[in-house]
């Protein structure tokens, strides 16, 4: 086929349908040039898995453990599946659409650290966001903001 | 501005300068601040370009860069904190000598930034006690050098015989809670 470069392996969340989870897969033929996407479902909701294709390209490696870590997409056959942007013992797969985008209050990675500190992972203050712009208009009009500005962490929202 | 840390007349004194312990350690530490730069984002480059010829934090006695702990008394830190990285943080500050302060360069180590997010800390005051804050995104080398010479002020401000005294009369698990910079200032 010629599709000799793995660009991308990530993964598509559909929150309430079946199958939830469609792990994607971005292609390039550095000879005639032409991009391929592949999508596979999973037909595991609860225990979404995948084949992995570490064997076939070795990019796929960190990739998958990307798509593990956020998505919780499990890649079979993978030689050394560990989460590699948040901490090993982190009990979330925060890209999921049942996370919440402030996150969830968990303890620091570190006992010590934690002791030492009293500090914990918190949930961001979303003070009203995200911050989204309409994208409608000049830039210059149309800055970013949160799409209900009447309330923040500090100010609640108003009751009717 | 007059000079309250000597009270020197050549004429009566000599060679002989009278003056406070505090004066001269507080003007020994902050003419000599060894920085630690703790490069997490883009914050570090303008770090770099306060370090580089053109703004030249050599100027101000702050130019000895130590990329090792042990020999730096002032963490700079510049970038976003991740709480994976807390915890290396936390482990560096403390392998730091004393006395040691924290300068929290820009938005992002002084609160979390623009990062409201699962996986950034909202400032780095949260697991180090910090001295000076830095505001920009990125900030500009010249706020670095103002945060600097401010750090140089309240280095200067502090009762050094005191604080040292009363380090040694406290556990030493109770230095380790002093957050905030409570045990910088008196």
């Amino acid at each position: 086929m010629g599709y000799d470069l793995l660009v991308d392996v990530t993964a598509v969340d559909w929150d309430a349908q079946s199958p939830r989870f469609t792990g994607i897969y971005h292609l390039l033929s550095t000879t005639k040039h032409e991009y391929l996407r592949i999508a596979a479902d999973c037909a595991d909701d609860i225990n979404p898995s995948l084949p992995s294709l570490c064997e076939v390209f070795a990019a796929a490696n960190w990739h998958e453990r990307e798509t593990y870590d956020l998505m919780g997409i499990h890649y079979d056959g993978h030689p050394d599946l560990r989460r590699i942007l948040m901490w090993d013992e982190y009990p979330y797969h925060p890209l999921r659409k049942d996370f919440p985008l402030a996150g969830i209050e968990v303890p620091l990675p570190a006992d010590d650290v934690a002791e030492a500190t009293g500090a914990t992972v918190l949930p961001a203050p979303m003070m009203g966001g995200p911050f989204v712009s309409s994208a409608d208009g000049p830039m210059s009009q149309t800055e970013p903001s949160a799409r209900d500005e009447s309330w923040t962490e500090q100010k609640e929202k108003p009751t009717d | 501005m007059q000079n309250t840390n000597v009270a020197y007349d050549s004429k009566v004194e000599g060679e002989i300068i009278v003056t406070q312990a505090d004066a001269v350690i507080n003007w020994i530490r902050k003419h000599s601040v060894w920085p630690m730069p703790m490069g997490l984002a883009c914050c570090a480059i303008e770090l770099m370009a306060a370090g580089a010829s053109r703004f030249d934090i050599s100027r101000f006695g702050m130019e000895v860069m130590r990329f090792s702990p042990r020999q730096a008394d002032c963490m700079i830190v510049s970038g976003t904190v991740t709480y994976k990285m807390a915890e290396v943080i936390r482990r560096i500050y403390e392998q730091m000598a004393e006395p040691k302060w924290v300068v929290a360069m820009g938005a992002c180590a002084s609160t979390g930034g623009m990062y409201r997010s699962y996986a950034t800390l909202q400032g780095v005051d949260r697991i180090i006690p910090v001295d000076v804050y830095v505001s920009g995104c990125p900030p500009r080398p010249e706020a670095l050098l103002d945060a600097m010479i401010k750090l140089q002020d309240k280095i200067g401000r502090e009762r050094s015989v005191k604080n040292l005294t009363a380090r040694n009369a406290k556990p030493a698990k109770a230095e380790n809670l002093a957050l905030a910079g409570a045990g910088k200032e008196s």
